[in-house]
């Protein structure tokens, strides 16, 4: 009883103060060590959000269906915010990957990518500031494929008008809540004239109901010709899958890797997941080496999401600023600190620009 | 005709077919302007037939006009009659490409320009630069990506071969609505033709001198169609032990690219992906206007930008670079072993490159075509007489 009262009173506390509950998927490798570095700068930035952790390692259920527990689909359908550390999916598991999983129970259509330069991190690129919105659940990664005859494979994209159109709108929607000024639709619909030609006119169609954002059109080709050599032209991308796929990895190499990019996934039913898009990196796990940057950089895009704008702020340029500063770097950052020297450093920051 | 054995004072020339001609002293760059009047005006379908005893080949021209190849090469005395064909993308009928087609099947060889596809159009209308290259079964589209001198590039000492298989994958054209709402594209992947374009690829390597081969794939998600093209590459490739073979996933593919394009050897990939490393290449390079692309088949040959590119919003005000549809010229005179030209032109546009002061716009400058073909015509009359292996 006395637990449940102090329950009971632990939740009134939140209640009280605003908590949101969040939950946590620390993942596998560097996960963990860098999943506790963004705890502890949250708590440095004194963040109002009470972290749930959750595995998320296959189960068959019954029917021999496989999914995801039970425990971790209940928590992120109350919190409907999720964060994740790196997932790793073994070989021969039998179970698909667990990233698939993920955006099939919760219906993550949209992945969001924002892409900006990051100052003290020097690439070839500079004054990047992009965003690409990858359609994330059909496509070409529909997974339809089949043996014609021995020796003809065929393979199937599919392109759905409600998934399209869906997309379309996030894209908009998004553009219009950051404050972006055009968005680009991106596609090969000289070849593919009816998928990526449908997709293509429900951006168009929902274009028309935000006339205060700028939309254009882009053959694939032609943005990644134009990506390489002036990536400020572009603010917002919109694209099928396997375009996003691979433009969203051009323009993380733009800015330094998918060490320092952060991303999100929409769903349905109002649930995000933010995660970093990086390895596992088996190599140094454990090792204390880890850069927690795409994954903290990820978390302060959810707080931006949950409209924790001060928090993010504070955070973010924390983050930069250490950066910048050159002083105290991971390895992979060109430095030769450790990742809790990094995390203590941007804790202090964060608590100086109180 | 206006051949250049009518100009006086001029350095002696000796051409393969064994005449003595002269390489005229002065070129007036306009006179291709006048001829291409001439050629729209009288024959806008029409097959020129220039005098005989010299190779004739064929000149398609799409939207943008490659006209530019047609003086200089004549200016240069090039053995090589062109035979112009005009595919005119705004017709809704396949006469034209089928023409063009036809063309190619007799005289072998084509330089063409890039046909404008309009997308809103019912998928009846297929791309007619896709008919043509699936017609004439052109299975090989190679680049060469190099550093080129004088060009300002965020990244240097690039020199990567894309060998992109060219007919089928997701430009297979095979598109259906089973239910309203719900499109169906299809992408092919034959071990036949995967089998085809990695044996290309590993035999270019070997001939060229290369290393390295990577197959640039996505068979962690398309397992059996991907799946397909990396076994048939790794069969190939355990036949030509002196060659590395890797593999790598496209997006990691382009990752890697804007970041260490170095380490990059010969690439071989399906359709679509190829489309896209093309493109990133040409970039990194310095633009679509500086990159030449060949596409090669059994027994046909087409040279184009490796790019593909109409230039739509810079056609007809003298701003285009030519330098790629040039240099794509000069690959078509290699193939034809027409070594020395070739040669000799290549060296007269890198030395025009080397001068920024007539960089065109895409290249930050204010040069114009016409400045810039002018000057690969003075460059290549410093070269002094062509002589041929023959005397």
């Amino acid at each position: 009883v006395s637990r449940i009262k102090c329950q009971i009173i632990f939740y009134c506390i939140c209640f009280a103060f605003q908590m949101q509950t969040v939950t946590i998927i620390p993942g596998d490798g560097i996960g963990p060590e860098i999943s506790t570095s963004v705890i502890k700068i949250f708590e440095a930035a004194k963040v109002p959000i009470q972290w749930e952790e959750r595995n998320v390692t296959a189960i068959k259920g019954p029917g021999g269906k496989w999914m995801i527990p039970p425990e971790a689909k209940e928590s992120m359908d109350k919190s409907k915010i999720g964060l994740k550390g790196p997932l790793k999916t073994p070989i021969a598991a039998g179970h698909p990957s667990m990233n698939l999983l993920l955006r099939k129970t919760f219906d993550l259509y949209a992945n969001v990518r924002p892409c900006v330069s990051i100052e003290g991190y020097k690439t070839p690129y500079t004054d990047v500031d992009l965003v690409t919105i990858r359609e994330n659940t059909e496509g070409e990664y529909s997974g339809i494929e089949h043996v014609i005859v021995d020796g003809v494979v065929q393979s199937i994209k599919l392109i759905t008008e409600e998934a399209s159109r869906r997309i379309a709108e996030y894209a908009f929607e998004y553009a219009r809540n950051n404050q972006r000024n055009s968005v680009t639709a991106v596609h090969k619909a000289n070849i593919m004239r009816m998928s990526d030609g449908l997709f293509l006119r429900k951006c168009r169609e929902v274009a028309e109901n935000f006339k205060d954002v700028k939309f254009t059109e882009m053959y694939l080709d032609t943005v990644c010709l134009n990506m390489v050599q002036d990536p400020t032209q572009f603010d917002v991308l919109v694209m099928p899958n396997l375009y996003g796929d691979i433009l969203s990895d051009l323009c993380a190499g733009l800015i330094g890797g998918l060490g320092v990019t952060p991303s999100g996934n929409i769903g349905a039913n109002g649930v995000a997941i933010f995660e970093s898009v990086h390895g596992t990196a088996p190599d140094i796990a454990g090792m204390d080496l880890a850069n927690p940057t795409a994954l903290l950089l990820s978390a302060v895009m959810m707080l931006r999401h949950m409209g924790l704008h001060g928090h993010a702020k504070k955070i973010e340029t924390a983050c930069f600023d250490t950066i910048r500063d050159k002083k105290v770097l991971t390895k992979d950052l060109g430095g030769n600190s450790k990742c809790s020297e990094f995390t203590a450093e941007i804790c202090r920051r964060v608590q100086d620009l109180d | 005709s206006e051949n250049c054995a009518n100009q006086p004072h001029a350095p002696l020339l000796l051409t393969k077919t064994g005449q003595t001609v002269r390489r005229p002293a002065h070129s007036d760059p306009d006179s291709w302007r006048w001829d291409r009047t001439r050629t729209s005006e009288s024959c806008p379908r029409a097959l020129q037939v220039w005098e005989k005893g010299r190779e004739k080949r064929l000149l398609v021209l799409g939207d943008l006009i490659c006209l530019t190849d047609w003086g200089l090469h004549r200016f240069c005395c090039v053995p090589v009659d062109f035979e112009v064909v005009n595919v005119d993308s705004s017709l809704t009928s396949e006469d034209e490409i089928n023409n063009a087609v036809t063309a190619i099947r007799r005289n072998g060889v084509a330089l063409k320009g890039n046909i404008e596809t309009n997308h809103n159009l019912p998928p009846s209308h297929k791309s007619r630069n896709n008919l043509l290259r699936t017609s004439l079964d052109l299975y090989a589209n190679v680049m060469h990506c190099q550093t080129l001198p004088g060009v300002q590039t965020r990244h240097k000492d690039i020199d990567i071969i894309i060998i992109r298989e060219n007919t089928e994958g997701e430009y297979s054209s095979l598109e259906h609505e089973n239910v309203p709402g719900v499109v169906e594209s299809l992408k092919i992947i034959t071990r036949v033709n995967s089998l085809r374009i990695a044996e290309y690829a590993f035999r270019q390597a070997r001939e060229k001198g290369r290393r390295r081969v990577t197959a640039v794939h996505k068979a962690n998600i398309m397992k059996l169609g991907d799946g397909l093209f990396l076994q048939c590459c790794k069969e190939v490739a355990a036949g030509y032990p002196d060659i590395t073979f890797d593999n790598m996933i496209v997006d990691n593919t382009t990752m890697q690219l804007v970041s260490k394009p170095q380490q990059f050897d010969v690439m071989v990939m399906p359709n679509l992906y190829g489309n896209v490393v093309s493109n990133v290449c040409a970039g990194l390079v310095g633009g679509p206007g500086l990159v030449p692309g060949a596409n090669y088949g059994k027994d046909y040959a087409v040279f184009e930008t490796a790019t593909r590119n109409t230039g739509k919003s810079i056609a007809n005000k003298n701003i285009a670079n030519p330098t790629a549809t040039l240099l794509a010229s000069c690959l078509m005179l290699d193939h034809l072993g027409l070594h020395d030209y070739a040669s000799m032109i290549r060296k007269a546009i890198l030395r025009t490159l080397s001068e920024t002061r007539l960089h065109t716009a895409d290249l930050g400058g204010q040069g114009t075509t016409s400045e810039v073909v002018q000057s690969i015509m003075k460059e290549v009359q410093k070269g002094g007489p062509l002589t041929s292996e023959k005397i």
